[in-house]
């Protein structure tokens, strides 16, 4: 149980500001991903949350303590790595007890605490094993279980699944969300996958270029991303450049009204909200389709050959080629990095070809 | 749906096996070859130990005996020289042990101004012809009284150790994986914890098979021994040194080549079983 507080904080790695004046608050039992590309800083904020990096300016408070200064091995944090980290010279209770043993902690205490925690991952029987007994999901959670046997303040997790399979990636997801939840425990969890962070996170910090883009929900954060580069990063995005006059679109697909000044935009379109349907009169052309099972994703060309996608039921029967018109149910309006509108449904029209 | 795997099984077409191994023809030229090259010399060697007399051309000699393992180890300076050269090879390993390591473990894992420069130096030793180099550590060490002791010897064969003794296990702690000693950080383990429980023991393997390169590299030092050391040290290269040059009797330089394997050929035994050949290969960077 406990809040983690970043106080803009700032790191640079020779002369290069990698993370710049961050400010962040993890609330008690909260999951808030970081999310990002590469280079953004998402990993640099979670070593310095565990003391691995010192910001070179700001503050890192756990509960209020200021911890900034402190060394790793004395910070109230349990980090979970991307490669495992299990020291294979170990065998997995070994491993697990390991932090226990520097605690000078009774061996009673141990063997039950260790037990414990290999129940809480689904290992209970795996003690003996030695490490590269094990798979690699095993591993990733001998390793979940080594940071949550010290009781950590703070949960941190840097990438944890990127080594493994998308199907045993989601099914550790859902597990550690669990135990997550059951624990309470205040948790960062750092990762690139999308998916991950939706699925998983209480909030959601989009970073770029070590500055956060957006804090949102999870469902805000896809449903109203508000800088351009969050629209195209969470998500599949359709951005159609246009100009706005007088407070319409001159789009000749997507006029839409909006209060905006006159100027050059974009419009952004989830691929769910359009509705596609054969048109024999209409411009845009089917240009491919691709069966999800779930949803067939449909490429089309537009007349100046401007590509987009839409996501239509798995019935749909479009053929390569067919002409088809387009309607968006949501339109956000950009300009440069800035939103500027958020179009419902009530405010578009049906769109034909022009 | 058993019925239908079963029928499927019974009348499937008879699938040829074809022989997807074939023999490796280069490789096994290549290991005839460094056969030929390793280990005949070294069967010949052994043989000539227990050969009494063996003419030429005869292929194997025309009496076997003991006569001259019974000489060689009848000799008092023998033994002497086998207990002296045993106690030599383990001080100069662990002192190269002790001073290398940390030093190693600096090497790879801190950056500290001149580190490059610091870490080629340990090549200077062998940059230069060896023997040179040793007439001008002599001479310091006439002045310090160093000539003809122990202690010299172990001095001078120690600066042969430095080189491999550092880089071969900064090779093994640059292979820890960093994440392994964060973790153990974040678990509670101080600098010096995390070096004795973690670091030491992943690169151990490696470490191993470097200590035991210079237990045998010490363990044949011939000419630092022999400068540094004469008269009164003498191990047992330059005693087979003395013996060929007293007499020119193969046999004896041959016992003694077979005892001098005896050490070696048992710590390579036992490491080839610990650490494996990979270790090795590792700590080479290969």
């Amino acid at each position: 149980m406990a809040q983690l507080t970043l106080k803009n904080i700032g790191k640079s790695f020779d002369g290069t500001d990698v993370i710049r004046d961050t400010s962040l608050d993890v609330k008690d039992g909260e999951l808030v991903c970081l999310l990002g590309p590469s280079g953004s800083g998402k990993s640099t904020i979670l070593r310095m949350v565990g003391g691995f990096e010192t910001p070179d300016r700001g503050s890192i408070l756990i509960d209020g303590q200021d911890v900034t200064r402190i060394p790793p091995e004395k910070r109230p944090t349990g980090m979970v790595f991307q490669s495992h980290a299990l020291w294979s010279h170990m065998s997995v209770a070994e491993n697990i007890a390991f932090g226990l043993k520097l605690r000078r902690m009774p061996r009673r205490d141990i063997q039950a605490k260790v037990a414990e925690a290999l129940e809480l991952v689904g290992l209970a029987d795996y003690g003996k094993r030695r490490v590269w007994q094990l798979s690699g999901g095993q591993q990733q959670r001998v390793a979940i279980a080594r940071a949550l046997v010290l009781e950590p303040k703070i949960l941190l997790l840097d990438e944890p699944f990127a080594s493994l399979d998308q199907h045993l990636r989601e099914h550790l997801r859902e597990e550690l969300r669990d135990i997550q939840r059951r624990l309470g425990i205040t948790t960062l969890f750092v990762t690139h996958g999308q998916d991950e962070a939706l699925a998983l996170a209480d909030r959601i910090v989009v970073l770029q270029g070590g500055e956060i883009e957006q804090v949102a929900s999870p469902d805000h954060m896809y449903r109203a991303p508000e800088t351009r580069f969050v629209a195209g990063f969470i998500g599949s995005m359709n951005f159609l450049a246009c100009d706005m006059r007088g407070g319409r679109s001159d789009h000749p697909l997507f006029q839409i009204s909006a209060p905006v000044n006159d100027g050059p935009v974009e419009l952004a379109i989830r691929p769910e909200a359009i509705t596609v349907a054969p048109d024999a009169n209409a411009s845009s052309r089917v240009h491919r389709t691709t069966d999800y099972g779930t949803h067939i994703l449909v490429d089309i060309e537009l007349e100046d050959g401007t590509r987009l996608k839409a996501m239509c039921p798995p019935s749909t029967r479009l053929a390569t080629g067919e002409p088809v018109g387009l309607k968006a149910s949501h339109v956000a309006v950009f300009r440069g990095t800035e939103k500027l509108a958020d179009v419902t449904p009530s405010d578009t029209r049906e769109i034909e070809h022009v | 749906m058993t019925a239908i795997d079963h029928a499927t099984t019974s009348h499937a077409p008879h699938v040829p096996v074809h022989k997807t191994k074939q023999t490796d023809w280069l490789g096994l030229g290549i290991t005839g070859v460094l056969g030929l090259v390793v280990v005949v010399p070294l069967i010949v060697v052994a043989i000539w130990a227990f050969a009494e007399v063996w003419r030429y051309p005869s292929l194997l000699p025309q009496k076997f005996g003991l006569r001259f393992w019974n000489d060689t180890l009848s000799r008092p300076d023998v033994w002497g020289a086998m207990f002296l050269s045993i106690r030599l090879s383990l001080t100069v390993t662990m002192l190269s042990a002790l001073i290398c390591l940390p030093a190693a473990y600096a090497f790879a894992r801190l950056d500290f101004p001149g580190r490059n420069v610091l870490f080629l130096s340990f090549l200077a030793s062998h940059a230069f012809p060896k023997f040179g180099l040793l007439v001008a550590i002599a001479g310091i060490f006439l002045n310090l009284g160093l000539i003809s002791t122990f202690w010299g010897v172990v001095l001078i064969q120690l600066v042969g150790t430095l080189m491999m003794m550092i880089w071969i296990p900064v090779a093994a702690f640059q292979n820890v994986d960093r994440a392994m000693e964060d973790a153990a950080r974040d678990a509670g383990a101080g600098p010096l914890r995390v070096f004795w429980s973690v670091s030491l023991p992943q690169a151990a393997p490696t470490i191993f098979a470097a200590v035991l390169l210079s237990f045998v590299g010490t363990f044949y030092e011939t000419e630092g021994a022999w400068l540094i050391g004469a008269p009164e040290i003498r191990t047992m290269p330059v005693l087979m040194i003395t013996f060929i040059n007293n007499q020119i009797v193969v046999q004896y330089g041959a016992v003694l080549s077979v005892l001098l394997w005896v050490p070696s050929f048992f710590a390579l035994m036992f490491t080839r079983r610990l650490v494996g050949s990979a270790s090795f290969a590792k700590g080479f960077g290969v």
